[in-house]
């Protein structure tokens, strides 16, 4: 059967969201497999956010945000920085894969970053299959 | 401006920069440095005795660096305050201490050696950005030789030439006073090269059409060459121009130009500048000689569009000029509640479209202030007394300064028109105790429900 990935993405309102956006009006076409949550800030999201995603059966969890220093908020990005950091070694430990989680800087001008991103990190999800804790695809 | 700064209710403050902004829409503190100018500006009459007697010439920046202005000066005759500044790079005074020419000759008693810079901090509800833009410095690409050649001029440079008030008094000439008899026009310099910029700064090809018509007005049997790639006369009677000028008997050859050169391979080359082409309506190489050639330069974000931005919290395009905050249905506005953008800071454009940005933009900011009140963002952070520990986590988390700690309760406290929404405190409160308004966990979780079935 074909794997077809399903990655769960943190997108920031002000860049990353709004990079979606310009990909969209200008008619970037990019896979259906990153599903895009809106959120206010790339700080917003927390471990338990990316935990619950993984435990809902996500093959990978994209955040993004603002570049360090063009954070809407100044500094929100370095906190959703560090936290990902933190959190990489755990999902390494309990058989999840660090790999399966990654952040990206993408502002609101980069609209073709979006498909690009998308591309690659749906292909090296594709490459790892699915995720252990995702029971649609093992078939227990 | 003359009829701004009569205004009483505007207050213009002339050679001032903005060094910092604190506060939100409604309520912005902004910090203003008053640059010394050494004239009182309540005592100087605008006679202009000082400029005459003063002793020590620079290069005239107004005039694109080809005439002279004295160490103290008004930038340009119309310039509003009427009042002029001296140069401290230039001035003996400021140099080797003595002088003061323009202090003994200026009835008014203006001059004041002492002035010091001055900050004034001003409360204003919103602010609106026209920082403009630079204009491209041909000397970065070496075939077309400017800099190199004397007789290779920028558009700005060519403007000022042709100006009755300018360092010509209005005559076109080559660097040895002579007229020229033939003039090459070359189109997209720094424009529409992936080199350089690949946009289109917009009013090159219409400012190098009204050129030709000057030069055929001042020089009637000059031969006349536009080089471009193609001519984009977009605007409203701007096509009828463009069929004048061609009427006007203007040599139009669709190429951008390769080279500028004074290598003369033929007689009728010799001592002039030649320019390399390839004519792609003819499909044949070329080479004009002509005695002066104007490169019609295009427009660039300030070099200092970087810092003006990070002070604003305005964001950036791929090609460095300020983001609108939706580029078709909303062109003035930008990420920053209360902070607008108007004119070339957001894009090049020309005059009218420059006129309609900056009314729209002054409209969007009479609309707030005639409501009287600013409707903030719904979605800020509150804190669940019941439930906050009082760890104090998220105090130092708050990049406003909005959470404060009710030492009384032992909780922390959100400042409602301070919170912008932004959320790092939601996910980083142990507890849980903070709820992001229309962005709560239990949402966020349900979505993420949603988005995997
Ligand atoms: S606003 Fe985009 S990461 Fe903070």
């Amino acid at each position: 059967m074909n794997f077809e990935p399903k990655i769960v993405g943190f997108f920031c309102n002000w860049c990353s969201y709004a990079g979606a956006d310009l990909a969209g009006t200008s008619r970037k076409k990019y896979a259906p497999n990153v599903r895009i949550i809106r959120v206010m800030c790339s700080g917003r999201v927390n471990e338990s956010l990316i935990l619950k995603a993984f435990a809902a059966g996500a093959d990978g969890v994209l955040v993004c945000g603002c570049h360090p220093g063009d954070c809407h908020y100044l500094k929100g990005n370095l906190s959703a920085r560090r936290r990902v950091a933190g959190l990489k070694p755990l999902l390494e430990a309990v058989g999840i894969g660090n790999d399966r989680l990654r952040l990206e800087w993408i502002s609101a001008s980069e609209g073709p970053k979006v498909p690009e991103t998308v591309k690659s990190f749906t292909s090296e999800i594709k490459q790892l299959g699915p995720s252990p804790l995702n029971g649609r695809h093992n078939g227990s | 401006m003359a009829s701004v700064r009569s205004d009483e209710n505007i207050e213009l403050m002339t050679y001032s920069e903005v060094v910092d902004v604190s506060g939100y829409v409604g309520n912005f503190k902004v910090k203003i440095r008053k640059n010394p100018r050494y004239v009182d500006e309540d005592k100087c009459t605008g006679c202009g005795v000082c400029q005459e007697k003063c002793p020590f010439k620079a290069d005239n920046e107004f005039d694109a660096g080809m005439g002279q202005r004295k160490a103290i000066y008004t930038p340009f005759p119309q310039a509003v305050p009427n009042v002029p500044v001296i140069d401290r790079d230039v001035c003996a005074y400021f140099l080797k201490g003595k002088c003061q020419a323009c202090e003994k000759f200026c009835e008014a008693n203006a001059i004041d050696f002492e002035q010091t810079e001055k900050f004034v901090e001003v409360d204003v509800g919103s602010i609106i950005i026209t920082t403009g833009f630079d204009s491209f410095d041909p000397s970065v690409i070496a075939p077309y030789g400017y800099g190199r050649y004397d007789n290779v001029y920028s558009g700005l440079q060519f403007e000022r030439m042709s100006n009755a008030s300018g360092p010509t008094d209005g005559k076109l000439q080559l660097k040895d006073g002579s007229q020229p008899k033939s003039v090459a026009i070359l189109h997209c310099v720094g424009s529409r090269d992936i080199n350089y910029h690949e946009y289109c700064s917009r009013v090159c090809c219409m400012y190098s059409l009204k050129f030709s018509h000057i030069i055929g007005e001042k020089i009637p049997d000059a031969e006349i060459y536009q080089l471009y790639i193609d001519l984009r006369c977009f605007g409203k009677g701007y096509e009828e121009f463009y069929n004048r000028i061609q009427e006007e008997g203007v040599n139009f050859v669709r190429g951008r130009a390769a080279e500028v050169t004074d290598l003369a391979e033929t007689a009728d080359e010799e001592g002039k500048l030649i320019v390399l082409c390839e004519d792609t309506l003819i499909g044949r190489q070329r080479r004009i000689p002509v005695d002066m050639v104007v490169l019609s330069t295009g427009l660039e974000p300030r070099a200092d569009a970087g810092e003006t931005a990070k002070m604003f919290s305005l964001s950036r395009s791929a090609d460095g000029f300020f983001l609108e905050k939706h580029p078709k249905l909303d062109p003035v506005a930008t990420m920053t509640d209360g902070v607008f953008i108007a004119g070339c800071c957001q894009g090049p454009k020309d005059i009218p479209d420059t006129v309609a940005q900056a009314s729209a933009a002054a409209a969007r900011v009479l609309s707030m202030i005639s409501k009287g009140k600013v409707e903030i963002e719904a979605a800020i952070s509150v804190v669940d007394e019941e439930i906050c520990s009082g760890c104090k986590t998220c105090l130092d988390l708050c990049p406003y300064g909005a959470i404060t700690f009710d030492e009384e309760k032992s909780v922390a406290f959100i400042n409602e028109a301070l919170c912008k929404g932004c959320g790092t405190c939601v996910a980083a409160c142990p507890s849980g105790a903070i709820i992001g308004k229309h962005f709560t966990t239990e949402q966020i979780l349900a979505q993420i429900e949603g988005v995997l079935v």
